[in-house]
């Protein structure tokens, strides 16, 4: 056995993303998204959601972040809301229950702050979004926090009566913090 | 100088201001008239917008509608403040009333008073603690005191209602007494607000 998992390090060596990803503590992590209505802004959070990130600042190259939202679990704090917002004309959660985005490239912008970049699908559309994040170590844990802006129409998101974009604003702000372990996973679940 | 031969023939200046001209009761000043009916008129817009709005479904209409009912809670809030200001500035002229009466009615007034600043409060907290800020005519951000609270929202929407009732069932008795005083009294009370109406003399013949 001992000879097999060797084995798997090295296989796994080759592919770096599988080896660093570490835990991300979900307690200490959160995405949330800001809209507009009527200018006021209002800022709820996804409360499930599934990170996978590696990186090393000095391999940006073979960095990467994956992250799965799970848009059923939109919470801003009234039922009434909720309900509608995993309806067909907000997320339809029931036809696309899963916002993905995926990077295709992550920059130093310089000073512990760098810029990711790729595509971001909602509701069976896919756009190219990009925000700067930045890294902070807390010992050995580290917090990625950023933001970037999407434009929910681009996706369909508030569709018929909701494209009236002077109620509810084209463009959103998504927020992250991600909270990432420093040590590797004790075991999988 | 009018002249007017007294019952004897002889001939007296009267005073510049004809008595029969003066007001019997002297009025608010225009500028706390104008505020007490502004101040009625978006309370009366507000109240039953605030009403009609928390029943609807979620809806851009919605979205728009608690907007507005918001901006003039809002306008309210800070009209009430001059209103008050100005009164402390230039009080009321005195009531033209008994001792209880004018207790009576200033308890009233004072309770209005805290209505229209507290009702606003209210609002604005009640918001606060559902998570959405208050934009004032949607370019001014008013800062939140407090966090979201689902539990604490529910509580202050509670008292955001028992404040209006509360503010309802008052503006009803304040203006029911002030048509009785009028109608029924014609004691002048209500020209005090309303200068253009005439205190109504009593029209049987004598």
């Amino acid at each position: 056995m001992k000879c097999s998992s060797l084995a798997l390090i090295v296989l796994f060596g080759f592919n770096p993303q599988t080896v660093l990803a570490q835990a991300i503590d979900y307690a200490r992590s959160q995405i949330t998204v800001q809209s507009r209505q009527m200018n006021v802004p209002v800022e709820a959070p996804f409360t499930k959601f599934n990170a996978q990130i590696v990186f090393d600042p000095l391999r940006l190259e073979a960095s990467s972040a994956r992250v799965d939202i799970d848009l059923a679990s939109f919470d801003i704090g009234d039922a009434d809301v909720n309900e509608n917002v995993r309806d067909r004309n907000w997320f339809d959660t029931k036809n696309h229950p899963i916002a993905r985005f995926v990077s295709s490239s992550i920059r130093s912008l310089g000073g512990g702050r760098f810029e990711v970049r790729g595509p971001l699908t909602i509701k069976g559309k896919t756009q190219e979004v990009a925000g700067p994040f930045t890294l902070k170590t807390n010992g050995a844990d580290r917090v990625f926090e950023g933001a970037f802006a999407i434009r929910r129409l681009q996706y369909s998101v508030g569709d018929g009566v909701w494209r009236d974009t002077s109620v509810v604003a084209d463009e959103v702000q998504v927020k992250f913090r991600l909270y990432q372990l420093g040590q590797k996973p004790a075991s999988k679940k | 100088m009018r002249t007017a031969p007294d019952n004897i023939g002889r001939v007296h200046p009267t005073p510049v201001i004809d008595v029969s001209m003066q007001q019997p009761h002297p009025a608010y000043t225009p500028t706390a008239i104008g505020l007490h009916w502004i101040i009625f008129f978006l309370i009366a817009c507000a109240w039953p917008l605030g009403q009609f709005v928390s029943g609807l479904p979620f809806s851009p209409q919605k979205l728009r509608l608690i907007a507005w009912h918001k901006w003039i809670g809002v306008t309210v809030f800070m009209l009430a403040l001059l209103r008050l200001a100005w009164r402390l500035y230039r009080p009321p002229p005195p009531l033209p009333l008994s001792d209880l009466q004018r207790r009576a009615a200033g308890a009233v007034h004072a309770l209005l008073y805290a209505l229209i600043i507290l009702i606003p409060i209210s609002g604005w907290l009640f918001s606060s603690a559902a998570g959405v800020p208050t934009v004032y005519l949607g370019l001014i951000q008013l800062p939140d005191l407090l966090h979201k609270d689902k539990a604490l929202a529910q509580t202050l929407n509670q008292v955001h209602a028992t404040l209006n009732w509360t503010l309802l069932v008052l503006v009803c008795g304040h203006a029911g007494f002030a048509l009785k005083h009028h109608l029924v009294d014609r004691d002048g009370v209500l020209v005090r607000m309303i200068p253009r109406l005439k205190v109504r003399k009593s029209e049987s013949p004598s």
